[in-house]
């Protein structure tokens, strides 16, 4: 190899490096030690790739839903529940009417994205007023919604018995099957196995679509501005660009996305789950983002969807393997939490103040 | 004078990498002299105060050559602390007050008179009580002093700006050995019946013994209160005179005086005139901070490049900032007789009128975007170029090879020194970062260019480049060109007339070959004409 080609490889790999970030090739090696663990105790390989993606295709849409408020200077958006709640509402409905499969999911979200943008409007209405401040009142906003949500849940008049508590005959279940609704339309659609691995098609299809969708429109003429108004908001006025209304506009995108992603995950789980299950809906997605390598200042496509990937497979992995290491010990569920809420902790307090 | 001088400054010499902003300065103060120093924006009259003051940015920078001599004794000021107990004291330009203290607690903030208590027996003297008492008292005796009525017990937040003023200076002269007192623009806030109340009360502070060095530029004030006036014009010290021979107009001519070479312009195929206006502008009023606009009319003929000069704080760069709609602005601008919204930027830029902005970083870039992103963007947003074609406007897709063909032909045209179109432009120097914000301003084409501040905070080479860059276009495309600049030198260079604002209104329009003294005397709100006529 002559010395000019050895340079050029050691600057694709300098290249390769920097665009890749320390924290996410640590997160890479710790990650593929614990494949290499998982060979090594003979665990079932293809359960566990099998596993990561579907949890992949369960979560994308949830973590894309952070992009537009990072894009539009909003921040992360802690109040990820208040999406997810117009979610659920739209997927009870939809269960109550007793329609089933495509039908299902197609109603529940007619209902749910509508609901979504009302929501969201009015929760970037409430932003507006706290600048500077979005993502603290963000997480209230959420924890708030999701606690008063309880009450809805418990006295709407939702009346199939399949979805109400069986004593008393009032008020919806706190898990509720989609067994017999549309549990699973996505992960089955086109689904084929490959040596022994299941692959969801359809649910890594749809993933896909809002990916590109969501790809397509930050290089549209609005995608731009929005981008412009979160990197330098007197940049954007002076460029005539309607500094509030796109943040508006950013807000419910997310919020709306966060509704599609929880029908997604919801379908793929088997279960909606009601009352304070949304309650940290947004940590896991706010966490796979940072981890992606996204920052307050710059969010993108590729972000998500690295985050998505590195984050989802490290917690279907880590949780078994270490329950076969340890034999039995579960340590996994506070290994969760560790990750997560660390990685929300290390990248806010390395993000750059504006 | 002799020995009794309270400050000597001995050939003072700073130099902020390679620049010379203050070249051999000396000075001296009696006790109870009231000394004017005067001179334009950028004549070194902060960094002379900075340098006093023994702020850290003068060490940060390499320290100064001279000497400082208070009292007779060679001193070497380290830090403000040092001024305080040297006794020398400054009243700010912007209040330095805790608007939720009350007056007197502000004047004797850290301070304060302290009686002992149990818990500051047991725990140390920061638990000892205030003396309340004394502090009311001693704050009213300094108040006094100046001959103001203001409650000492007033929250300073509830009190009109004046009284602010009012607080800052009594603060000052509570403290015991105050000797000199230095007073930076203390007028500029002011309205005219607090400033003349301010300024009996440095008369009465002067007769009492303590020494005020005036900082200004309103010379009308000078020649009430000074006794001696020291003329400062790029970092020297251009003339000494005791106010009794002192002539308003003879400050003003030597406060800009300087040689304008006026390079002879490539000349026009029809020069400009009254008949045909592009641009009027009625009674605008902007609420800009620290550059309001109040009422102010101006006319703009095709095709000419129209200067706007003035100090600093009296509203000449809240115009463009208001035509455009940058900051809440009111009044009637009218672009070829057709009337413009005021904060609208859209509409503002539709009409064909563009903006480059004086806070280049701030408004002007997006720091952490390409060179290509940042100028194509404002056409992009509002004229829909560089996109394409779609069914739904709003969501038609960049088109990157026209971007990339476009930012190319800029970065040749206005020679911009980069890697390349993609380059961030944050990592650009201060000229090229300019001129890619006259790139982003071409791009739209516009009728009418309003430029503010365009040579700021970038190097002798790239300014010539920058106003070489304006006159090609106005000459080439016929552009109109509102150029707003604090150096009066460079609007005399390139503008075929001068407007000068004053207290935010048109104090008068100059060509650019008027003298000196008309210069002077219109920035210092005494118009010489005027006067003749009324």
């Amino acid at each position: 190899m002559s010395d000019e080609s050895k340079a050029d490889v050691r600057q694709y790999v300098r290249n390769a490096y920097e665009q890749l970030g320390l924290p996410r090739l640590i997160i890479i090696i710790f990650l593929l030690s614990l494949f290499a663990v998982a060979v090594i105790m003979r665990m079932d390989l293809a359960i566990l790739v099998k596993d990561s993606i579907t949890r992949i295709g369960m979560n994308g849409i949830l973590v894309l839903a952070m992009l537009p408020t990072l894009a539009c200077g909003v921040g992360l958006n802690f109040g990820l529940p208040v999406g997810v709640i117009a979610g659920l509402v739209g997927a009870v409905t939809s269960m109550n009417w007793g329609l089933k499969g495509f039908a299902g999911f197609a109603a529940a979200m007619a209902i749910a994205i509508p609901l979504a943008v009302i929501a969201g409007y009015l929760y970037a209405m409430l932003l507006e007023r706290v600048q500077g401040q979005e993502m603290m009142v963000g997480t209230y906003v959420g924890f708030s919604l999701v606690s008063g949500m309880c009450m809805f849940w418990l006295l709407a008049p939702y009346r199939n018995p399949a979805m109400i508590f069986a004593l008393g005959g009032k008020g919806l279940r706190t898990t509720i099957t989609l067994d017999r609704t549309f549990g699973k339309v996505l992960n089955d659609f086109l689904g084929f196995s490959i040596l022994d691995v299941y692959i969801p098609t359809g649910l890594l299809l749809f993933m896909g679509v809002f990916y590109v969708a969501i790809a397509l429109f930050f290089k549209s003429k609005a995608g731009l501005a929005m981008r412009t108004v979160g990197s330098n908001p007197m940049y954007a006025r002076s460029s005539g660009i309607n500094v509030q209304g796109m943040r508006t506009l950013g807000v419910i995108l997310s919020t709306v996305l966060a509704a599609i992603g929880i029908l997604v995950y919801s379908q793929s789980y088997g279960f909606v789950q009601l009352y304070t299950a949304p309650l940290t809906a947004a940590f896991p997605a706010v966490a796979s983002v940072l981890i992606g390598g996204a920052s307050l200042r710059k969010a993108t496509i590729g972000h998500a969807l690295l985050g998505t990937v590195l984050f989802h497979t490290l917690l279907t992995i880590a949780l078994p393997v270490t329950q076969t290491v340890l034999q039995g010990a579960d340590i996994s569920e506070i290994a969760r939490m560790i990750m997560s809420n660390g990685m929300i902790i290390y990248a806010l307090t390395r993000a750059e103040r504006r | 004078m002799g020995n009794g001088n309270v400050l000597e400054l001995k050939g003072i010499t700073k130099s902020f990498f390679g620049t010379t902003v203050l070249k051999d300065v000396n000075l001296s103060m009696n006790p109870g002299e009231i000394h004017a120093l005067v001179g334009e924006n950028g004549a070194g009259k902060s960094t002379l105060m900075n340098i006093l003051f023994g702020m850290q940015v003068i060490f940060d920078t390499g320290g100064f050559d001279g000497q400082i001599v208070v009292g007779g004794q060679a001193v070497t000021i380290d830090s403000p602390r040092k001024a305080m107990e040297l006794g020398i004291g400054m009243v700010h330009q912007e209040f330095m007050l805790i608007p939720g203290f009350t007056v007197s607690e502000n004047i004797k903030l850290n301070r304060e008179p302290t009686v002992r208590n149990v818990a500051s027996r047991l725990f140390g003297p920061k638990l000892e009580t205030l003396n309340e008492p004394l502090m009311q008292s001693d704050s009213k005796a300094a108040l006094g002093k100046l001959a103001v009525s203001i409650d000492e017990m007033a929250l300073v937040g509830t009190m009109p700006v004046g009284h602010m003023q009012f607080v800052e200076i009594a603060r000052e002269i509570d403290k015991k050995n105050v000797r000199l007192l230095v007073f930076d623009e203390p007028t500029a806030v002011l309205t005219e019946s607090e400033a003349s109340l301010l300024l009996a009360a440095m008369k009465r502070l002067s007769s009492e013994g303590i020494a005020i060095l005036f900082i200004t530029h309103r010379l009308d004030e000078v020649m009430e209160v000074a006794d001696n006036i020291t003329i400062l014009r790029d970092g020297e010290i251009v003339s000494r005179m005791p106010r009794s021979e002192a002539k308003l107009d003879r400050i003003a001519q030597l406060m800009v005086g300087r040689k304008i070479e006026r390079p002879v312009l490539p000349p026009r195929k029809s020069e400009p005139s009254e008949k045909d206006v592009v641009l009027k502008v009625d009674n605008l009023k902007v609420d800009m901070p620290g550059e309001r606009v109040r009422g102010l009319n101006l006319t703009v003929r095709r095709g000419e490049i129209l200067g706007i000069g003035g100090l600093a704080g009296h509203g000449k760069v809240g115009i463009a900032n208001g035509v455009i709609g940058m900051y809440p602005a009111s009044g009637r601008v009218a672009k070829d007789g057709v009337q413009i919204p005021v904060n609208d930027p859209k509409r503002a830029l539709l009409s064909g009128m563009a903006f480059v902005s004086e806070d280049r970083r701030g408004v002007g870039l997006l720091l952490d975007e390409s060179i290509e992103m940042n100028i194509i963007l404002t056409a992009m947003q509002v004229q829909g170029k560089f996109l394409k074609p779609g069914v739904l406007p709003n969501l038609r897709l960049e088109d990157r090879a026209a971007v990339r063909e476009h930012a190319l032909e800029v970065i040749r045209d206005l020679d911009i020194r980069c890697t390349g179109p993609a380059q961030l432009v944050r990592r650009l120097s201060g000229g090229n970062q300019q001129k890619v914000c006259l790139g982003r301003a071409f791009t739209m084409e516009p009728e009418v260019l309003w430029v503010s501040e365009p040579t700021r905070g970038i190097d002798v080479g790239a300014k010539q480049l920058v106003l070489d860059l304006l006159v090609k276009f106005n000459r080439e495309h016929g552009m109109t060109i509102v150029m707003t600049s604090s150096e009066l030198g460079e609007l005399r260079k390139i503008c075929d007339r001068i407007a000068i604002v004053y207290r935010g209104q048109i104090a008068g329009v100059l060509p650019p070959d008027a003298s000196d003294v008309d210069f002077g005397l219109m920035m210092a709100g005494k118009s010489a004409t005027l006067e003749e006529v009324s």
